[in-house]
């Protein structure tokens, strides 16, 4: 029975992987855009949480509702002003740049912060568990899970029930072709970022509750969301929460066999993954 | 006087030029033909009135306005709405997403809805929820064209609407031809097929090597002349 409680602990792990993921997941459907800085971002979320909740007193739930607005646009304008203009035929460019915000991020955040290690205050509520049959459930990896599938059912509305959503779409699949109903690519990609970092915050927020952070945490949850997004399949939002529940299922399992094997069993579980369906659980038909 | 019109309009890929110095021009209710052979030019025609290439300035006027600079994005805006070659549906929007997405960048309302568009082709109203990439030829050419139309545009531009399609099928779609004229639109068809662009025109330029070679009324336009403009003298 104690298997169960292992792989219920793995799933809801899952919902704070695909958190971390489901941003980088948008942002390559839309414009093929590889983001290395996106794990730096996160920590960045997760600091300007802690920066609200120590200079205002707010709650960590509240700064975070606060940071969204300002991360939308903080997204909007990385996109609008920098990263557009490393979109092309050439997929380097995108990887050399990002790579480079990552590291300054890092830099800066340690500037800023110094590399002291850091958390978001939490209460008896978010630390709570209780108890369902042979499964312990902590409310604070209950309600990640939840987020994390809010966010993907969120997003899926966005996509297809907006007119935001057939644009990302349609410039997804054609951005030439796009322009010429009307639709300015370059706002596209803005929005599609700036919502990127909207779900950034989200996963900041767990990350910074569940979880000591520093500046220098960023590209280790960007292994994370990567893997999630490459076995659930490029671009398919339902399979990076599937491919997030895979590689948190593998670490509690591993850890359960041997506490070392935790992170290794969950690269495993990815390299399996990958072995059997090269491009992912769910691909996209056409690409 | 013209509502659109190219003056001394040259295009490039890279080092290689496409179009010499085109004037075309289109008035108000007005349906032109191009016609020419194979990489004649009328498809970099096209994309340089609708804004995918870059233009000098003063290579395009609209309505009275130099447009040769404008992105596409904003060209479709000020009314001028283009069918691509190649259809180029959106594979992930349906038959009626695809529709709507080309009022994106409308500004107003206007005759063309969906209603008005399923009235000229009812076969889209039944596949309305279909992929668009899973419709025939045909009706993928007729989304195109609704598409277009949806952004209720002064001037459409139509690039080889029967390119791929039997002889039956490119019938049904010239037959909406009349209708859009009626709506009020100006049209530019680019044409391979000489009969179809004579018979749907009210005056026919022919191209030759980024060139226009031969224009005139359909009627003052003899065989062996369109046969030179077509291929070059045979001299
Ligand atoms: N993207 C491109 N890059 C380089 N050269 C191009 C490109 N597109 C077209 N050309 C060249 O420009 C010339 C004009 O091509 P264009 O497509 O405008 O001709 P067309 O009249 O539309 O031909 P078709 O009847 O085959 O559609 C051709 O010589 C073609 O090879
Ligand atoms: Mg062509």
């Amino acid at each position: 029975m104690i298997w169960v409680d292992t792989i219920a602990q793995g799933v809801l792990l899952g919902g704070l992987y695909a958190l971390f993921a489901a941003g980088l997941s948008l942002v390559f459907g839309i414009m093929r855009l590889v983001n290395l800085a996106h794990g730096d971002l996160i920590v960045m979320g997760a600091y300007l949480i802690l920066l609200l909740v120590t200079l205002l007193g707010l709650p960590p739930f509240l700064a975070a509702a606060v940071a969204m607005p300002l991360m939308f646009c903080i997204g909007w304008c990385l996109q609008k002003f920098l990263l557009n203009r490393t979109l092309g035929d050439d997929i380097l460019p995108p990887l050399l740049v990002t790579f480079g915000l990552s590291i300054a991020l890092q830099n800066a955040l340690l500037e800023g912060f110094s590399a002291d290690s850091q958390r978001l205050p939490t209460n008896a509520m978010t630390t709570a568990s209780f108890q369902a049959g042979p499964i312990s459930l902590g409310v604070m990896p209950l309600l990640t899970f939840g987020s994390a599938v809010l966010v993907i059912i969120g997003l899926n509305q966005l996509f297809y029930r907006t007119e935001l959503g057939r644009a990302f779409r349609a410039t997804s699949d054609d951005a030439t072709t796009a322009s010429l109903m009307g639709i300015k690519p370059a706002n596209i990609f803005a929005a599609a970022t700036g919502i990127a970092l909207v779900i950034v915050t989200i996963a900041a927020l767990y990350l910074g509750l569940r979880a000591n952070f520093d500046p220098n945490v960023g590209p280790a949850r960007l292994i994370y969301a990567f893997e999630a997004v490459i076995i659930g399949g490029l671009g398919s939002l339902w399979g990076t929460l599937a491919g997030g529940i895979i590689i948190g299922v593998a670490q509690t399992v591993g850890a359960a066999i041997n506490p070392e094997w935790q992170i290794l069993s969950g690269h495993i579980a990815f390299l399996l993954v990958l072995l059997v369906r090269p491009r992912g659980l769910f691909p996209r038909a056409h690409d | 006087m013209a509502l659109l019109q190219t003056i001394a309009l040259t295009a490039h890929y890279g080092d290689f030029q496409a179009l010499f110095g085109v004037d075309i021009e289109v008035s108000e209710h007005e349906t032109i033909a191009i016609i020419g052979a194979n990489g004649a030019g009328k498809t970099t025609l096209m994309r340089s009135i609708a804004g995918v290439l870059k233009n000098a300035a003063g290579a395009v006027r609209f309505d009275g306005v130099d447009v040769g600079t404008l992105p596409a994005e904003e060209i479709v805006t000020q009314g001028v709405a283009m069918v691509p070659e190649g259809r180029k549906l959106f594979p992930s929007l349906s038959v009626e997403e695809n529709l709507l997405i080309g009022a994106y960048g409308r500004k107003g309302g206007g005759y063309w809805t969906l209603d008005a568009i399923y009235d000229l082709f009812p076969i889209l109203g039944d596949r309305r929820h279909n992929p668009g990439t899973a419709l025939s030829g045909g009706q993928q050419q007729m989304v195109a064209i609704g598409r277009a139309l949806m952004s209720n545009p002064r001037v459409l531009l139509c690039d080889e609407i029967s390119l791929g399609l039997a002889p039956v099928v490119i019938k049904d779609i010239y037959r909406a031809v009349p209708k859009i004229k009626k709506s009020g639109a100006s049209l530019i068809v680019v044409e391979q097929d000489i009969a179809q662009a004579l018979a749907v025109a009210d005056r026919v330029y022919c191209m030759m090597e980024g060139r226009v070679t031969l224009t005139g009324r359909p009627e003052s336009l003899n065989r062996d002349a369109i046969h030179d403009a077509y291929f070059g003298a045979s001299k």
